[in-house]
């Protein structure tokens, strides 16, 4: 399947020494209660990464610690070898339930303001600002839709609204909070795609994900979380049913496939009622 | 035909009204905005009640000194605004409740001084209506020098407000001073608000910060023509809504205000109309 391109991309990524990510012993408290514990693990840069695990297994807050945006309580960080983030290296695309659509602003606009943190104040967009986003609406193929109204497009081409975002922020680390919830499949499958165009310009992903094949599939590794970090590997190696047990509990259907790879169904809940800040 | 138009203007104090109307309106719709975009009309309407404890404290230490009443309904609007953070955030409350509880606290507190003063019901009158023709060439300068400043303000920082009123995350994740900019946007609308208590008063405050924009809102899609489009309109209704009060004998205030609303009813009729023939 995937196995020989995903191998020799670790091999690239094991020549650029300093990793995108560093975690070492983070430990991160949500409302009093501890929602990660220890949990320490290194991003290749240019790797993509999907966090799998349950409903309130701290994927959202994972990635809001890692966006600076939920305080740590003890352990460090790590960007690109700094134990502090540069604000527009990184690019955090929020669940899609949090933004309001019907909000007056163009596609174009809203792209814009990846590039906010680097005009600086005072100032307005220059035509370089201008021209890099209307090249990242391109490389996610929005280019004829720069000024439509945000809320007139589907539900997949809103989310390459926010991919196209990071790129003109210059990101070299996305995050992604469930970027498929209330997606159909073909939408999801714009999603995959730009991805891909993320992956060609070298940026870091990490997205918390819902459906495990498609986090074996399409990610190069897959860390299974719940509150501790159960595994942190390729899904073929990561998926194995004490790893998936460990991580799901009881609310596990396991169903072997074919190839050997086993195949889950997390029964429980509605995604939208995912722990949010 | 013409003689309908220009008389009202051979008095100086409906010359004063209607410059007044036109200021108002556009730094009142402009903030207004942000207070639809952002979902705040309730803290604008009790902002604009807040108010009152700080005119009585006013006029019982400077009297009807206009200038000085000014100041003391700015910083009522500014602590409340501040305080209503303070109290949501101490007491563990959502802040719709800490607006209720500061809200009602403080305009209890303004009826209370205010009726220790004999009298008091005229002044009072005022202040909950507006008295847009009692506007004097000190109150002109002192609303278009404000107006000004808010105006001047939005511009500046336009990009970085939409941000934190859009997306919130990004803000927080560009490293932009969230916090700051949301004080900024309080107390530009606090600034607002004082100076529409002179034209609408407090009752009426919130249409004209909401009404404008939430008609803009049906025809445009980009922030800054909904502001240029919300202000226009605004001016429109001041106009419109002074000479209707001229001509019938209507509370100005309560004119203009109604003026909007019949805009915006028209409006909506129209955007339905227009959906469904495209």
């Amino acid at each position: 399947m995937m196995e020989p391109s995903v191998s020799v991309r670790r091999d690239v990524a094991q020549v650029a020494a300093v990793p995108a990510l560093s975690l070492h012993h983070v430990t991160v408290h949500y409302r009093q209660h501890e929602a990660l514990h220890d949990i320490s693990a290194t991003i290749n840069v240019g790797e993509q990464v999907a966090i799998v695990g349950p409903n309130g297994a701290g994927k959202s807050t994972l990635l809001k610690a890692i966006a600076g945006l939920q305080p740590v309580s003890s352990g460090t960080i790590f960007y690109f070898g700094a134990d502090r983030i540069t604000p527009n290296e990184i690019a955090y695309v929020p669940q899609r339930l949090q933004i309001d659509w019907r909000f007056p602003v163009s596609v174009i606009d809203v792209v814009l303001m990846g590039r906010v943190g680097r005009i600086g104040l005072f100032r307005r967009p220059s035509r370089h600002d201008r021209l890099l986003a209307q090249r990242a609406l391109e490389r996610v193929g929005l280019a004829a839709f720069a000024n439509r109204q945000i809320g007139q497009l589907s539900g997949g081409q809103q989310q390459r609204v926010f991919l196209a975002r990071a790129l003109a922020q210059e990101a070299r680390l996305l995050l992604m909070d469930e970027p498929l919830v209330g997606l159909d499949i073909p939408s999801q499958d714009e999603i995959f795609r730009a991805l891909v165009t993320l992956r060609q310009e070298g940026v870091t992903v990490l997205t918390a994900l819902h459906d495990l094949q498609q986090a074996a599939r399409y990610f190069d590794r897959v860390m299974l979380l719940n509150r501790t970090l159960i595994a942190f590997a390729p899904a073929r190696e990561a998926f194995t049913a004490a790893n998936l047990v460990a991580t799901y509990g009881g609310h596990l259907h396991l169903l072997s496939s074919g190839d050997g790879l086993l195949t889950v169904a997390d029964s429980c809940c509605n995604p939208s009622l995912d722990n949010t800040l | 035909m013409i003689d309908v138009l220009t008389a009202p203007l051979n008095y100086a104090f409906m010359q004063r009204g209607l410059i007044a109307a036109l200021l108002v309106g556009t730094v009142c719709a402009v903030v207004g905005v942000y207070v639809v975009l952002r979902g705040m009309a309730f803290l604008g309407d009790a902002l604009a009640h807040t108010i009152l404890p700080g005119i009585a404290v006013g006029y019982l230490v400077n009297g009807a000194n206009r200038g000085a009443l000014f100041w003391w309904a700015l910083g009522a609007a500014i602590i409340s605004s501040l305080s209503i953070g303070v109290v949501s955030r101490a007491a563990r409350i959502r802040e719709d409740t800490a607006i209720g509880i500061v809200f009602a606290a403080m305009f209890a507190l303004g009826v209370a001084l205010i009726s220790t003063v004999r009298n008091s019901a005229v002044d009072l009158s005022h202040f909950l209506f507006g008295n847009i023709l009692g506007v004097s060439e000190h109150d002109l300068w002192r609303i278009a020098l404000f107006g000004t400043v808010v105006i001047a303000a939005i511009v500046l920082f336009y990009k970085e407000l939409m941000v934190v009123t859009f997306d919130p995350v990004l803000a927080a994740t560009l490293r932009l001073p969230v916090q700051a900019f949301d004080l900024l946007l309080l107390i530009l609308l606090a600034i607002a608000i004082v100076v529409a208590i002179q034209t609408v008063g407090v009752a009426l405050t919130l249409a004209v910060l909401v009404t404008p924009p939430a008609t803009a809102a049906l025809f445009t899609h980009r922030m800054h023509s909904m502001m240029i489009m919300a202000a226009l309109l605004a001016m429109l209704a001041g106009v419109v809504g002074l000479y209707a009060s001229y001509y019938f004998s209507i509370a100005s205030g309560a004119a203009i205000v109604l003026v909007s609303t019949l805009m915006f009813i028209l409006a909506w009729a129209g955007s339905r109309l227009l959906r469904r023939n495209s």
